[in-house]
């Protein structure tokens, strides 16, 4: 049986969020993989709230915004870019690979595109394995 | 007054810095000794040995300091033992309540600290490759040990229970005069705790844009202090010099930025904050006008986990060797 990967998805409530909804009414098929938590904004993600997933075992965490200029508070997601930029460094130089994490802009109208995003994650977490701070979903809930 | 308070001292895997600290209190501390009675300053400082220490009774102590971190088997012996001896136990300085400048060590494998420290640094002469053993027979009977170097560095509290936490990169001695004052006058504070005042450095440092009424503008250009000299009234932020100051415990009075040097977070963080260099990413980045910025910073500073993590490595959640011999009672929560 090959591994489901276990994603916590941060999704902004004006863009991602919404694009995720619409993917649900289009009847885009995506794995099952990913738990999206509903953001005010990608620029409420504190990194911190990123390494926890990791740290509780996460495979992957998955944080989307609106496109740039599309923000609804103007300049949420401008902040949010330059700091996961930092972040995925940050990652990498901790010793953990950045692939886990990734940043996408999926406005409210790309159902179809959050469905490829999370179909495309799942399958490079597939090949990355699960997260070895903790194992990921073979260990229980 | 009652009976004198018996303190103790002990350093683990640190430097000795945080002692130098507290007898740079010089003659506050003598007069200290009015109320304080030293029963264990090792290995610095007083003449006793580990056993005096073992031959206690339990819970003899009232007080008992511990700086640096857990490196090897022997701090991971004495701290336990300390513990046991002791009423309350103090996490003294960053080594000892967030794993300090040695925890950096734990981003390499043990091969790697060895190769670097005992053969290819350039002042190491070791043609034979000499590693250290910890156990050796010394002409077929003597049975020679030095302490084992662990896998991993831990704080205090991934070992044993800690009661109070004070950071610093040395912290500043009126920390000991405070414990003191407060457990002579049985006002302790919740265990637990960290000692200190819980106000960033920006708020004891004089460049303050607040105070000096600089504008805060989103910063342009990241700049390294080998690059250029800071000016020094203006806000080493907005000059472009990365400061970790808005997410770092000031009790220091900001005693770096008073002679143009960033902080670099030994203060431990300001409360609230789970994960230090996490919160440090978020803040820095917030300053920053554009994503060519941040790959500029990414750019200029080389590894971002040592800078980030300088004093925290080992509280970081992405640590991947915690501490496996922790005692019940530890702290859960970092």
């Amino acid at each position: 049986m090959s591994f489901t990967p276990n994603i916590v998805g941060f999704a902004c409530q004006w863009c991602t969020y919404a694009g995720a909804d619409l993917a649900g009414n289009l009847r885009a098929k995506y794995p099952p993989s990913i738990k999206l938590i509903k953001v005010p904004c990608s620029g409420r993600v504190e990194p911190e709230y990123i390494m926890e997933a990791f740290a509780n075992g996460a495979d992957g965490v998955l944080v989307g915004g609106c496109h740039f200029g599309d923000c609804h508070y103007k300049s949420g997601n401008y902040k949010t870019a330059n700091r996961m930029k930092i972040l995925s460094q940050l990652l990498e130089d901790s010793g953990f690979d950045r692939n886990r994490f990734r940043l996408e802009w999926i406005s409210g109208a790309e159902g179809y595109r959050f469905a490829e995003v999370v179909d495309a994650f799942t399958k490079e977490l597939q090949e990355l394995g699960p997260n070895p701070l903790k194992g990921g979903n073979g260990h229980g809930r | 007054m009652a009976d004198k308070l018996k303190t103790a001292f002990l350093l683990a895997g640190g430097c000795a810095g945080c002692e130098m600290s507290v007898v740079d209190l010089s003659e506050a501390l003598v007069d200290a000794l009015g109320s304080l009675e030293i029963v264990f300053w090792a290995p610095t400082v007083a003449d006793v040995k580990y056993k005096d220490l073992e031959d206690m009774p339990d819970k003899f102590i009232d007080l008992a300091f511990v700086d640096g971190m857990i490196r090897n088997s022997e701090n991971l012996h004495t701290v336990k033992v300390l513990r046991q001896k002791s009423k309350v136990l103090v996490a003294f300085g960053a080594c000892a309540s967030l794993g300090g400048i040695a925890a950096m060590g734990d981003l390499h494998t043990k091969e790697e600290l060895f190769r670097q420290a005992y053969k290819t640094s350039f002042s190491t002469d070791n043609p034979d490759g000499v590693y250290p053993t910890p156990e050796y027979l010394l002409d077929g009977k003597y049975n020679l040990t030095i302490p084992t170097f662990l896998d991993n560095c831990s704080t205090i509290d991934q070992v044993v229970g800690v009661d109070y936490y004070v950071g610093g990169c040395p912290p500043h001695p009126s920390f000991v005069g405070h414990l003191v004052g407060a457990i002579l006058s049985g006002k302790l504070p919740p265990a637990g705790s960290w000692l200190t005042g819980g106000k960033a450095v920006c708020d004891a440092c004089k460049r303050n844009p607040a105070i000096t009424g600089q504008e805060r503008l989103p910063v342009g250009e990241i700049k390294r202090t080998v690059d250029d000299r800071p000016d020094p009234d203006k806000c080493l932020l907005q000059q472009g010099y990365m400061c970790f100051g808005p997410v770092t415990q000031g009790d220091c009075g900001g005693s770096c930025l008073n002679v143009n040097i960033p902080c670099r977070g030994c203060g431990g963080p300001i409360p609230g904050i789970k994960d230090f260099g996490a919160r440090c990413v978020s803040m820095l980045a917030s300053s920053m006008a554009d994503e060519e910025v941040a790959a500029q910073f990414i750019e200029k500073y080389n590894n971002m986990a040592k800078l980030v993590y300088r004093y925290s490595h080992t509280v970081s959640k992405l640590n991947h060797r915690i501490a496996e011999h922790k005692e019940a009672g530890a702290r859960q929560d970092v």
